[in-house]
């Protein structure tokens, strides 16, 4: 027996790849066809296909405290994600408007604070942010970018507008695992791919060594480029390493690099010292300099904030850009682009209330049943209460915690996330999911053709983190004209 | 090239060699004691004697049987050189150097570990062990042959030619030390001696150089010859004179290394210079090669002072 997708019923959310039962969207007609070309067992021969070939090319992400066994095979999903290249054009330019006016933010908040003077953000906002960093007032990065790689998740409500739910500055991790994503789907799937245009994915490393080398403080054809991990037991570590082998850059962890008595950054190497000219640091400002920050840091590089500071070292993400990953400034993000663009915003936000104001407060405890609830400076989607979920006793602990410091709480409504047919244990089911696309500013700014697509692959839940079970979608941006 | 990468890739290879050789030493030993007739003792405690680690098996076993001894080579946890432990070391060293070996390396290496952690009990038992075993060796030179076929032989790979061949002239040295004291050294009546030849012939199989120390030395086999063959026979890839040579020719590529080239000449001399008869029959050859150990140990050292001590490179810089 075939997939029959008369009985894939979505209801009531919306579906990616089917309008209603039975009637594929078109941008996915030729997916769904070929899905239902394959009876049951040939599809999870498929999977089985999939599974092996995660294992063997070793794509796997790690699991914090589980003893030894650190390593989890990447969970994913064989049925892609579809989405149509005319609709994903729109979102490119959203991502590249946002995120350009994320950076205009961020250098004025470490230099002359106009936003602020002006009124069009209160100041408080950054008295109390957690990542807004005293060291980087007055530094002046080149091209004014100080968030050069973003992770903007985006998630679709029921209507099938996306919203953009959140920006992630610091050090977005899943890149790596679109680009696995796609290298499986072609070993699973091949005959798909002969006859649909779907754009590929795989410049993404490219883009990303060029950006790099465009920050570099000695202009030269060579620069070394180094990605600086906090080590094996990262839940990121596969990502680090395979960006650094994909670029051909040294993948460096803290006691690799020494700053100098030149404020240069070395690496040590069988040659003796190297100098180092641009460092994509993946681990986070708190332990990054041991100088300046965390002085317990074992992960650092004693010196790193001066070597940058002097302009000696290019450094992205540049310290300091997670003020803008705070979930009070993210509602301030139309705004930015109005006043730093004079723009209205592509993509919009997903309405969010400040507890920190007080009329939001009492609408937000009022209806705790129907919002979800998150503090301002969390990822990986911990420490958040979804309402309509919870039972009574989390949501007073929550009301509780609003009252006690409501600038580290925002809530928004729950959303009608969209759903895809996910293979499960007994057939296509729908499964929640969202998107994270990468978008790269340098001189130029370039977005993934796509993005991570996360599901919650248990029934019913909203949460997509893999560190909670959450799996993975190829994406697939369809050229329908071609 | 940064030195705690090189210091990784150089663990890989020798983790790697070590899982190969202790395989290969096992299936050897597997081979003879069935055609052993049953009234002649065989120790396979020796095996254990080659790999260094007695202390450690005492601790954990009374019985030194066959499938106490199998077992601590090839799957206990706890002794850091068994195949199933150097496999696992190998993987985690290839894991955090991932960038830097070709992605197929990764795989093999992968699927290696994945193999010999899933199949370890057909290992265990007599039936499956020549199969299992066989198919350890293959992959390990699988990659072997990966990485001298499809790696730029640049100072990484120098570092693993560096590893593989440190860990297999000392591995083949044990084993002549061990063989040695076994086979030259005891009463004449032991029930055992009308098979010398098959144990020195074990003893060459376990290297492979069976085949090639019939085409080259041409004699029958006897104790002289082939310790002269396993340590001298420069022609011969897994002679400890040839794997000197190679970590010789790897150290000459390396940047600043006088030190680990002064000692790895010398150790080389020293092995060249040798008289085996003379060593053998003035009972000297244990003495010799306890000092051959020290020499590769030394080498082992210096490569580490010179490469791969972080603190040192920051003083001489």
């Amino acid at each position: 027996m075939s997939i029959d997708w008369q009985s894939y019923d979505p209801k009531p959310f919306y579906d990616e790849l089917i309008i209603a039962p039975g009637k594929p969207r078109p941008v996915a007609r030729k997916l769904t066809e070929y899905l239902s070309s394959l009876d049951d067992q040939e599809l999870q021969t498929r999977k089985q296909a999939a599974d092996h070939a995660i294992l063997e090319m070793g794509i796997s992400f790690t699991v914090y405290s589980e003893g030894e066994n650190i390593d989890r095979a990447w969970p994913f999903d064989i049925i892609p994600r579809v989405i149509p290249k005319r609709e994903w054009e729109a979102v490119q330019a959203g991502l590249v408007q946002r995120l350009t006016a994320l950076n205009l933010f961020i250098d004025d908040v470490y230099n002359d604070q106009k936003i602020f003077r002006d009124k069009v953000m209160p100041k408080y906002v950054l008295a109390n942010s957690k990542n807004f960093r005293e060291q980087c007032r007055g530094i002046h990065p080149p091209h004014g970018v100080w968030a050069h790689i973003c992770g903007s998740d985006l998630v679709r409500d029921r209507d099938g507008t996306l919203y953009v739910l959140e920006d992630n500055l610091r050090v977005p991790s899943g890149v790596s695992y679109m680009l696995e994503n796609r290298e499986v789907t072609k070993r699973v799937f091949p005959e798909v791919f002969e006859n649909s245009s779907i754009l590929p994915v795989d410049e993404y490393p490219t883009q990303l060594f060029d950006m790099l080398a465009a920050i570099s403080p000695r202009p030269q054809d060579y620069p070394e480029i180094a990605v600086l991990t906090p080590g094996i037991f990262n839940s990121a570590y596969f990502e680090h390493s395979f960006l650094a082998q994909r670029m051909g850059a040294e993948l460096v962890e803290g006691a690799d690099l020494v700053v100098g008595a030149d404020d240069c950054v070395y690496m040590r190497t069988i040659e003796g010292l190297e100098r180092v000219d641009v460092i994509y640091r993946r681990i986070d400002d708190d332990f990054m300099d041991p100088e300046e920050f965390n002085a317990d840091s074992m992960l650092g590089v004693p010196g790193l904030m001066r070597a940058w500071r002097k302009g000696k070292v290019g450094l992205a993400n540049a310290p300091g850009s997670g003020v803008a990953d705070d979930k009070v400034i993210y509602a301030f993000v139309p705004d930015m682009i109005k006043y730093y663009l004079d723009q209205d915003p592509i993509i919009p936000n997903v309405p969010t209330y400040l507890c920190v104001n007080e009329k939001d407060q009492a609408y937000v405890l009022e209806h705790l049943d129907e919002l979800v609830v998150k503090p301002a400076n969390e990822s990986g989607g911990y420490g958040m209460l979804v309402g309509p979920h919870a039972t009574k006793k989390q949501r007073a602990e929550f009301a509780q915690l609003i009252k006690k410091d409501p600038r580290n709480y925002i809530a928004q409504p729950t959303l009608s996330l969209s759903v895809a047919p996910t293979l499960c244990d007994d057939g296509l089911e729908p499964r929640h999911l969202d998107l994270r696309p990468f978008v790269l500013q340098g001189v130029r700014t370039d977005v993934t053709a796509g993005g991570l697509t996360r599901v919650a692959m248990r029934k019913g839940s909203l949460v997509v983190n893999s560190s909670q079970g959450g799996g993975s979608k190829d994406t697939w941006i369809v050229d329908e004209e071609n | 090239m940064l030195s705690r990468v090189a210091e990784r890739v150089y663990w890989l290879a020798r983790y790697i060699e070590r899982a190969e050789n202790t395989a290969r030493m096992v299936m050897s030993f597997h081979l003879v004691s069935l055609d052993m007739p049953k009234t002649v003792p065989l120790t396979w405690k020796n095996l254990v004697a080659v790999t260094g680690n007695d202390d450690i098996f005492d601790e954990h076993y009374q019985r030194e049987d066959e499938r106490n001894c199998v077992k601590f080579l090839l799957a206990d946890h706890y002794n850091s050189s068994s195949v199933f432990s150097s496999l696992k070391s190998a993987r985690e060293n290839v894991r955090t150097t991932r960038d830097l070996v070709p992605s197929e390396a990764w795989e093999i290496v992968n699927e290696l570990f994945l193999f010999a952690r899933d199949n370890m009990d057909s290992g265990l038992g007599k039936r499956g062990r020549y199969q299992f075993l066989t198919e350890v060796v293959q992959r390990c030179q699988t990659l072997t042959g990966l990485l001298a076929g499809c790696m730029s032989h640049d100072p990484a790979y120098d570092f693993i030619r560096l590893g593989r061949n440190l860990e297999r002239a000392d591995m083949t040295s044990r084993q002549i030390d061990v063989g040695a004291y076994r086979l030259l050294k005891r009463p004449e009546d032991d029930v055992a001696a009308p098979y010398d030849g098959l144990l020195w012939t074990s003893i060459l199989r376990s290297q492979s150089g069976f085949q090639m120390y019939r085409q080259h030395v041409k004699r029958r086999i006897n104790g002289v010859d082939v310790v002269r063959f396993l340590l001298q026979d420069i022609p011969f890839p897994r002679a400890v004179a040839h794997a000197l040579q190679n970590v010789q020719e790897a150290i000459e590529r390396l940047p600043r290394n006088e030190v680990p080239l002064r000692l790895v000449m010398q150790a080389r001399r020293h092995v060249l210079g040798a008289e085996v008869d003379h060593l053998i029959t003035e009972d000297r050859l244990h003495e010799f090669v306890d000092t051959l150990q020290q020499d590769v140990a030394g080498v082992h050292g210096a490569i580490v002072d010179t490469w791969f001590a972080l603190d040192k490179l920051d003083k001489a810089a």
